[in-house]
């Protein structure tokens, strides 16, 4: 990190491109990180839209984006990524426009797309070595449509589609590593309460040609069952607890870009959601809290 | 100009190569695959220079990049077939809507259950209230033509939207006939290469394209749009084919009519199996029954007027539908019925037929049933109930296939 723009805070971008007032609920984490990711990539992008939340940023005849905005399907927003793509790279090619005209390829997506019905077209872009940014706004469950349990679901959670006393018996799905296997020019996971880190990847991002993942847990206020006002401490405790890690692959290697050394018990991040409140009332399931707290230890001794 | 014996596939690829064609996202399926075959070597071997192939993962996938890429201002071609065109459904209906014109080429083939690779008209038929426009050929010569007529009609400013032209697998796709292959500058005079009105993702013009409405209002707004897009291009059709045949001498009209103004009942069909229809006119024509043919081109916009003034003051209409919406019957039929209904002249009976489906033959003898039983409801003034086209030789074959197959069964039953 020793060559990026972004040493402190004072360093963020203090102009913000993407415009206020949009249909995102109040505190949104995924909409904190739009926020970061328009400001440094600047106006010159097309976000390419798969179904969900953030598609409701474009609503006829508005939108908050400087830039251009092309909305596809739930499952193919990485196809339409391609399309345009390669019709800038055939006109500029072509001289039939200046590469002054030139966009940077956004794919923004929910997870619900992007761990399920979207991964088959995902897979596909970056084998391909489509030349993208691949935005995820990850709440954890199909938030637009009242929070069901997604791929993305963290085990016990509860969700509108998983009301039991032991909620959601799946386990998340790991789409970092998935694309890591892929070999991609960058992949990384950030989170919005923390904006330095955050910014720092989406630099790394911008420098790269190639598919590049930006993989952003999102606080849901909506879905997850707590104070819109707490978003940002629900993320910074989803860091220090070591559930969300952030990671970035590079170059064939994966590095922590921060390791919560002093880690604190999950129940601090747990605690403070609905979606978790059948952990701890009106009996503490002692056994369920354990086992999460023993899956984020496991994960931090593996990774040394 | 040169002519040289065409695969319908390898007239596509003609097609496209001539229109000069930008960019083609594609995904190989039975019987289409030869067509993008055709156009990789071109690009291959250099003889298709700017041209860009991409394979992508799924037809769903294969549309979405065809609409993003001609949203963006390239020219697009790409093909499919059958459970393609299905599997890509959500975005042949998406894609009408974000008005970016480029040409599809289906190559139509029964649809599943039971699976199969022969033709019928199902697989297209279910585009049909997409927002596509849609033309069917039915000779090699035709397959090429109209693609260089969808491209200048999907491009033309009142339309601005996708086109589907259809050809029948196999007895078009794998079938050689003689075509005419245009010189390439006369091709430009025609149709110019792409097409600066299509451009609209640039970094200093900013655009929002398929934004979510709220609202029925502003969604019917968008619909109603689209559709009377569809309806400005029977027009601009006419305009295009006009120009078309002032190029190259040969004419496509909407609709094709054959031997049949002095005709007083008419086959009314689709496809390559309209000339298997023409031999049958010309045999009946023969032993003087006054009949002829009558084949939409075009359907969507549907020709109306043109079917109309085509059809005025017959006596019947046999329709011949190589489909079967289920539990209703022949699509075309219910077509031509809405269009005709309550019109003035309009022919008394209109008999329905079922046939050609997954690639059933309709012989000739099929025809002369077809005309014999139209014709006596029509002296008779009734209409004759859906007839689903099958011979007795059929139903036996199938039977003994199924006792040939229990018998094993039982046999392997017995001796473990």
């Amino acid at each position: 990190m020793s060559d990026t723009r972004f040493r402190t805070v004072r360093d963020l971008p203090s102009t913000h491109v993407l415009g206020a007032g949009t249909a995102m609920c109040p505190g949104c984490g995924g909409l904190e990180v739009l926020h970061e990711v328009c400001d440094i990539l600047g106006p010159k992008t097309i976000v390419v839209n798969a179904a969900g939340c953030m598609t409701l940023l474009a609503i006829y005849p508005f939108t908050p984006f400087y830039g251009s905005w092309l909305y596809t399907s739930m499952a193919s927003a990485p196809a339409g990524a391609q399309g345009v793509r390669d019709a800038l790279d055939i006109l500029i090619g072509k001289g039939r426009i200046s590469p002054d005209e030139n966009l940077d390829v956004v794919v923004l997506t929910g997870d619900g797309a992007a761990y399920g019905m979207g991964l088959s077209a995902t897979s596909s872009a970056i084998e391909r070595g489509l030349d993208f940014i691949y935005l995820c706004y990850d709440n954890e469950g199909f938030g637009n449509t009242g929070q069901q349990y997604s791929e993305a679901t963290p085990h016990a959670a509860m969700t509108s589609t998983s009301r039991g006393p032991l909620g959601f018996p799946g386990h998340k799905k790991d789409l970092f590593s998935i694309w890591a296997a892929h070999r991609p020019a960058y992949a990384a996971t950030v989170i919005g309460s923390d904006p330095l880190d955050l910014a720092r990847k989406i630099e790394k991002a911008k420098s790269l040609k190639g598919p590049r993942l930006l993989l952003a847990l999102a606080p849901c206020p909506t879905g997850w069952g707590y104070d819109p006002a707490d978003s940002v401490e629900i993320g910074k405790l989803a860091v220090r607890t070591g559930i969300w890690p952030l990671r970035e692959y590079l170059d064939g290697k994966i590095v922590h870009t921060h390791i919560p050394h002093q880690r604190l018990p999950v129940e601090s991040y747990l605690s403070r959601q609905g979606r978790f409140s059948h952990l701890f009332g009106p009996v503490r399931n002692e056994s369920l809290i354990a086992e999460i707290q023993k899956g984020v230890d496991a994960y931090w001794e593996k990774a040394g | 100009m040169r002519r040289a014996l065409l695969t319908g596939n390898a007239a596509a690829a003609w097609g496209v190569r001539l229109s000069d064609a930008d960019y083609v996202p594609a995904f190989p399926i039975t019987p289409q695959t030869e067509i993008i075959e055709t156009l990789a070597g071109w690009i291959d071997s250099g003889e298709f220079r700017g041209c860009r192939m991409v394979t992508l993962e799924s037809e769903h996938s294969m549309l979405t990049a065809a609409g993003g890429a001609a949203a963006a201002g390239a020219r697009v071609f790409t093909a499919t077939s059958s459970q393609g065109l299905l599997y890509a459904m959500e975005m042949i209906y998406t894609i009408a809507g974000w008005r970016a014109p480029f040409v599809l080429v289906n190559v139509s083939r029964g649809v599943a259950t039971p699976i199969t690779l022969e033709p019928d008209h199902n697989d297209i038929l279910a585009a049909r209230d997409s927002g596509f426009l849609q033309i069917h050929c039915a000779t090699c010569q035709e397959v090429l033509d109209t693609i260089l007529i969808a491209y200048r009609l999907a491009e033309d400013e009142r339309v601005r939207l996708p086109v589907i032209v259809n050809l029948d697998g196999f007895y078009l796709s794998f079938t050689r006939e003689p075509v005419e292959i245009p010189d390439e500058d006369r091709v430009r005079r025609f149709l110019p290469s792409c097409c600066p009105g299509s451009i609209r993702f640039l970094a200093s013009r900013p655009l929002s394209e398929a934004a979510v409405v709220l609202g029925g209002s502003t969604y019917s707004y968008f619909r109603y749009e689209t559709h009377l897009a569809l309806m400005n291009a029977l027009g601009a059709y006419d305009e295009v084919s006009e120009a078309f045949t002032r190029e190259f001498g040969r004419t496509h009209d909407t609709v094709e009519a054959y031997r049949a103004q002095d005709a007083d009942l008419v086959f009314f069909m689709i496809g390559s199996f309209a000339t298997k229809a023409k031999d049958a006119v010309d045999r009946l024509r023969e032993i003087g029954k006054p009949v002829g043919l009558v084949r939409p081109r075009m359907l969507r916009p549907f020709p109306e007027e043109r079917i109309r003034t085509l059809l005025r003051g017959k006596k019947a209409v046999a329709v011949i539908d190589q489909n079967l919406s289920m539990g209703k019957g022949g699509v075309l039929h219910a077509e031509l019925a809405s269009a005709l209904y309550g019109q003035p002249g309009m022919p008394a009976t209109l008999a329905s037929f079922i046939g050609g489906l997954g690639g059933r033959d309709i012989p000739p003898e099929e025809f002369y049933e077809i005309e014999a039983v139209t014709r006596r409801a029509a002296d008779e003034g009734t209409t004759p109930p859906t007839r689903l086209l099958y011979t007795k030789d059929e139903l036996r074959d199938i039977r003994k296939l199924q006792a040939i197959a229990q018998a094993g069964q039982i046999k392997a039953k017995e001796e473990p």
